[in-house]
């Protein structure tokens, strides 16, 4: 396959891994967190940590949307999708995440919630002009990747004179949230990680640009590399982590250069600064409140806000008490110090949100990775 | 002269199926002799009894049974009817054996188009021809609009087990090979082309084929050494793999660089975030074989056309977990899980 398989080389990855191996110091720990899901995922489906260094250690972030919505918002989309007039139209990974009654928007479904699974924004439009008397509402989620489709929704409703399209915006940034696990403000699931640099965002970072991320390698002294998503990629931003790590430098560079500029696009930042607004804080699974991490409709849009138009509030719920999800979320944990992690929670049936994405740390570990369990518990 | 029980013909072109053609009287009547026993044709249902009485040969029956609900009906390399001969022909072959008669229950949504029904009845009667088996009884039901999603078939095939012949998944031995018959992924990549909201232009085309012939040749050159055959159906080859590995009590190691996957394919699960070892099947076989009978048993596949690019994926192994495990061409080692959740629905 052309143009993926140049970045899953054999014979390149194992240069790349004798060049980590040789520089990174063997008296050394290195402790780099991939913030997206997508690394994470792309570690287990590749079996990255096999040709790492034993002490180059990767610690799984919270950059999976799915994972760290909390119950609170998807029980308000199940209250969503049960009112009769209502067609919730929504990402396929939001399906499965378990809401706090253990209910789920797939169980709503089943039940005779009118949810439809859509791969873009504009199927939701396509279903509202088919459909002009059902309230037509889009589950939007993402970081900052999958905000700009949201806002060409928007302004492609309002253009068609669509009165029965709302979104519940779920957006969230990225920045906000690294800024959060480096300030290691805990406000539940205790412990705080060392970390010495950031495997930083690919897809989101071709939007944002890197330089939203230069006050923050300023601020905590942590070198950040935007790496790509193939396998290679990782491998060389992983030793250009090295490299700083080890040179005491704590710059942003930019593996990803073939994506990303430093400015990032900016005819998608304006569309979404046109439509959204920071709000002052959101919650995040793990991390709880976190300050202006999060995006909302601008007053201009209210008629197409969801959680204006069908005035839902949201009521914030405790996440089950034995569950990791929060620690391993910031990197404090890992899947197998979970006690419920492969025993009553599997990706068939989940308990916190990590196992539910494909992307989620506990799920890319149990389904790619836990032939290495018995090893990982006596580590 | 008999007298027709009929004024006029079905309007195959422009007509639809309506709740009379369920009824149970003279327009159904019609819709199976005009259209059903004109593209089976055969001497069982040309008695036109409520069931067909045949002859077995030596050896032991084999009968198997599947629902199809395959959405879009027509897709690149078939229709739900092909499918249905092919997939229901496949679960009597995986046993071993030969298969030789079917049945087919049509279950109509009210307003489904004649042409539609004749096109996939004919390409039932061409699969069944080809493959060499009947279809001899059957039943016609018609439920009002909505209530079926155009059409569901349901089948069920019998075939003979010749004696001695015993496949099952217990009989896998650490050191027996997994050979498989050709590419994978061909049958989902050629749905999904075709689903409204995922749409995208390729040249892939579902691998639907009846597998009884390539099956006969490999039970000819291994026999016995043959443990256990499975067609990765709904949920690929991962899922087969992982269903053998908790029957017998192994776990399985593959060579990625060994297991074949077109291009095509491949650049689709790609861009879908799916992995082709998830992805549905219908024309292609996974053999668990004695290691010293499986060159020989691999030779006989590529032989065959269907078998042509048959390949030794791997191995199974000693484990207590049964893992199906992976060495990744990238050089790392994976799990090769069940699929979880559900990918991609209706795609058989």
């Amino acid at each position: 396959m052309k143009y993926a398989d140049e970045f899953r080389d054999k014979t390149i990855a194992q240069g790349l891994a004798r060049a980590i191996a040789a520089e990174a110091e063997s008296q050394r720990e290195y402790r780099f967190m991939e913030f997206c899901g997508g690394h994470t995922h792309a570690i287990s489906r590749y079996g990255l940590e096999d040709i790492l260094p034993a002490n180059v250690r990767m610690i799984h972030g919270p950059g999976c949307p799915v994972c760290v919505l909390p119950a609170s918002r998807i029980d308000m989309a199940i209250r969503l999708a049960e009112r009769p007039e209502v067609t919730l139209c929504i990402y396929g990974d939001v399906m499965r995440v378990p809401g706090s009654q253990g209910k789920s928007l797939l169980s709503a479904k089943a039940y005779g919630a009118d949810i439809r699974m859509v791969y873009s924004t504009l199927d939701a439009i396509r279903i509202a002009e088919q459909a002009p008397n059902r309230e037509v509402v889009f589950f939007a989620i993402g970081f900052e990747t999958t905000a700009p489709p949201t806002a060409v929704m928007i302004r492609l409703a309002e253009k068609k004179w669509l009165k029965n399209v709302s979104v519940f915006c779920n957006h969230l940034l990225t920045p906000a949230a690294m800024h959060s696990i480096l300030e290691g403000q805990d406000i539940h699931n205790g412990g705080r990680i060392e970390i010495d640099g950031f495997l930083g965002p690919a897809h989101v970072s071709t939007i944002i640009g890197t330089k939203p991320y230069e006050v923050l390698a300023e601020k905590f002294g942590k070198p950040i590399v935007i790496g790509g998503f193939e396998p290679l990629d990782m491998m060389q931003a992983i030793l250009m982590l090295v490299r700083q790590a080890n040179e005491s430098r704590y710059e942003v560079e930019n593996q990803y250069s073939r994506g990303v500029t430093r400015e990032g696009n900016r005819r998608a930042q304006e569309e979404v600064s046109d439509i959204f607004e920071l709000r002052d804080r959101f919650e995040w699974r793990g991390l709880g409140l976190v300050p202006h991490s999060g995006l909302k409709l601008k007053q201009a849009y209210a008629q197409f806000d969801a959680e204006m138009r069908f005035a839902m509030h949201e009521v914030r719920v405790a996440d089950n008490p034995a569950c990791e999800c929060g620690a391993i979320l910031r990197g404090v944990k890992r899947p197998v110090d979970c006690k419920l992690f492969g025993t009553v929670c599997t990706p068939e049936i989940p308990i916190g949100s990590c196992m539910v994405s494909s992307e989620g740390a506990c799920a890319a570990h149990w389904t790619y990775g836990r032939f290495r369990d018995d090893q990982l518990r006596r580590a | 002269m008999r007298a027709t029980a009929y004024q006029r013909k079905i309007d195959i072109k422009n007509g639809r199926v309506d709740l009379s053609h369920g009824a149970g009287g003279r327009a159904m009547a019609q819709l199976i002799s005009g259209l059903f026993h004109e593209a089976f044709g055969n001497e069982w249902l040309a008695r036109v009894n409520d069931q067909a009485a045949f002859h077995v040969g030596a050896g032991r029956m084999v009968m198997t049974t599947d629902g199809y609900v395959v959405s879009p009906l027509f897709f690149p390399g078939g229709n739900i009817g092909s499918l249905a001969v092919h997939g229901t022909i496949n679960d009597v072959a995986m046993g071993g054996a030969r298969p030789l008669y079917l049945s087919a229950t049509f279950i109509i949504e009210e307003g489904f188009r004649f042409s539609d029904l004749k096109t996939i009845a004919d390409s039932m009667g061409e699969a069944a021809r080809t493959a060499g088996v009947y279809i001899i009884t059957g039943d016609t039901k018609v439920v009002e609009r909505g209530k079926a999603d155009g059409l569901f078939i349901s089948m069920t095939g019998v075939g003979v087990l010749a004696d001695g012949l015993d496949l099952s998944a217990e009989k896998a031995r650490v050191g027996d090979r997994v050979l498989v018959s050709g590419s994978l992924g061909d049958h989902g990549a050629a749905i999904m082309s075709r689903r409204q909201n995922l749409a995208y232009e390729t040249e892939i085309v579902s691998d639907s084929a009846a597998l009884h012939d390539l099956v006969a040749l490999m039970v000819a050159v291994g026999g016995s050494s043959i443990r256990v055959m499975r067609d990765p159906t709904r949920g690929g080859l991962a899922a087969m793999l992982n269903e053998i590995a908790h029957q017998s009590g192994l776990g399985f190691r593959l060579q990625e660089e060994a297991i074949p996957v077109k291009p095509a394919v491949a650049a689709a699960c790609e861009l879908f975030g799916l992995d082709p070892l998830h992805v549905a099947n219908e024309g292609k076989l996974v053999a668990i074989v004695a290691p010293d009978m499986a060159n020989a048993v691999l030779a006989a596949m590529r032989a065959h056309p269907l078998g042509r690019d048959a390949a030794d994926i791997g191995e199974a192994v000693t484990d207590n977990h049964q893992f199906v495990q992976l060495s990744t061409s990238f050089g790392g080692v994976r799990i090769v899980d069940w699929l979880w959740g559900e990918q991609l629905p209706r795609i058989c």
